[in-house]
């Protein structure tokens, strides 16, 4: 039997990737997706990994959302963004995103205060057998995802140039 | 209501991802799409971790550390292809760019 932290955990997750899906302006979406990737870290704490709850807040919740929320800010660059962000901090608009993120906080404290043991059908990996497990076996899969990364960044350096035109080379004349 | 803490881990990650694959079907914006993968690969996520949970093993954990790595890497190239979409289409629509204008 799991306690009531895995139901409150489990409802804020699937309530702010339905707001995630209905938002109609990205930011409010990508906050919403924001608290639900820590709704989602603390389910990973209570199925007994608590070093992939950690990587989820940090890689996830911090990284990747970071770099999302940026590259949206970055594309509307102007006179309308300041107005536009007077009018995304609206009470009604940031007070249940902080509402949620508020009962998540309560619930963590909770967890550790209480010195909370997982429940008897689940069983804890500790980040000790994953590390060895990851550079034991699975090594080439890792050196793959290294590969895969350096790719990434190439791949995002190449594409992210801008380019002062992108026609081709032979219809350039005759543009001109 | 007595379920078994996989069911239960599994049926949360179950829901989150066809979320994800209703919320990538339904929006046209791109980056709304691009989010969408993300859901859905967390979800995934989540399942590895809870079946990883289940066995007692380390596989699963491990499973998510690969996938969290892919969604770095795919969420920078994605983010810069939808930069060079927004630069020749000046919109995010995505059926703008459903014609190659070739």
């Amino acid at each position: 039997m799991i306690g009531p932290a895995f139901y409150i955990a489990a409802a804020i997750a699937v309530l702010a990737t339905i707001m995630v899906i209905t938002r109609y302006n990205i930011m409010h979406a990508l906050l919403y997706l924001v608290v639900s990737l820590l709704a989602v870290a603390v389910v990973l704490y209570l199925y007994g990994a608590p070093f992939m709850a950690a990587l989820e807040v940090i890689v996830y919740a911090g990284a990747i959302m970071v770099l999302l929320i940026f590259f949206v800010m970055m594309l509307n660059l102007g006179k309308e963004s300041a107005e536009q962000e007077k009018l995304w901090l609206k009470p009604r608009i940031w007070i249940f995103p902080s509402l949620l993120c508020i009962i998540l906080l309560g619930e963590l404290v909770f967890l550790v205060l209480q010195n909370h043991q997982p429940a008897a059908e689940v069983k804890i990996v500790d980040p000790r057998a994953v590390g060895m497990a990851l550079f034991g076996p699975y090594i080439l899969a890792v050196e793959l995802a290294g590969m895969l990364l350096m790719a990434g960044i190439v791949g995002a350096y190449h594409l992210g140039r801008q380019k002062e035109k992108t026609l081709h080379r032979f219809l350039e004349n005759n543009e001109l | 209501m007595n379920v078994h803490p996989t069911t239960a881990g599994m049926l949360l990650a179950g829901v989150l991802f066809v979320l994800g694959l209703i919320s990538i079907l339904v929006r046209r914006d791109i980056i709304f799409m691009l989010l969408s993968v993300e859901v859905m690969l967390n979800a995934a996520g989540l399942a590895f971790v809870v079946a990883s949970s289940h066995w007692g093993t380390a596989d699963g954990q491990v499973m998510f550390i690969f996938i969290l790595a892919m969604a770095a890497a795919e969420v920078s190239v994605g983010l810069a292809l939808i930069l060079q979409l927004y630069h020749q289409l000046k919109t995010l629509d995505s059926d703008e760019a459903a014609k190659m204008n070739g």
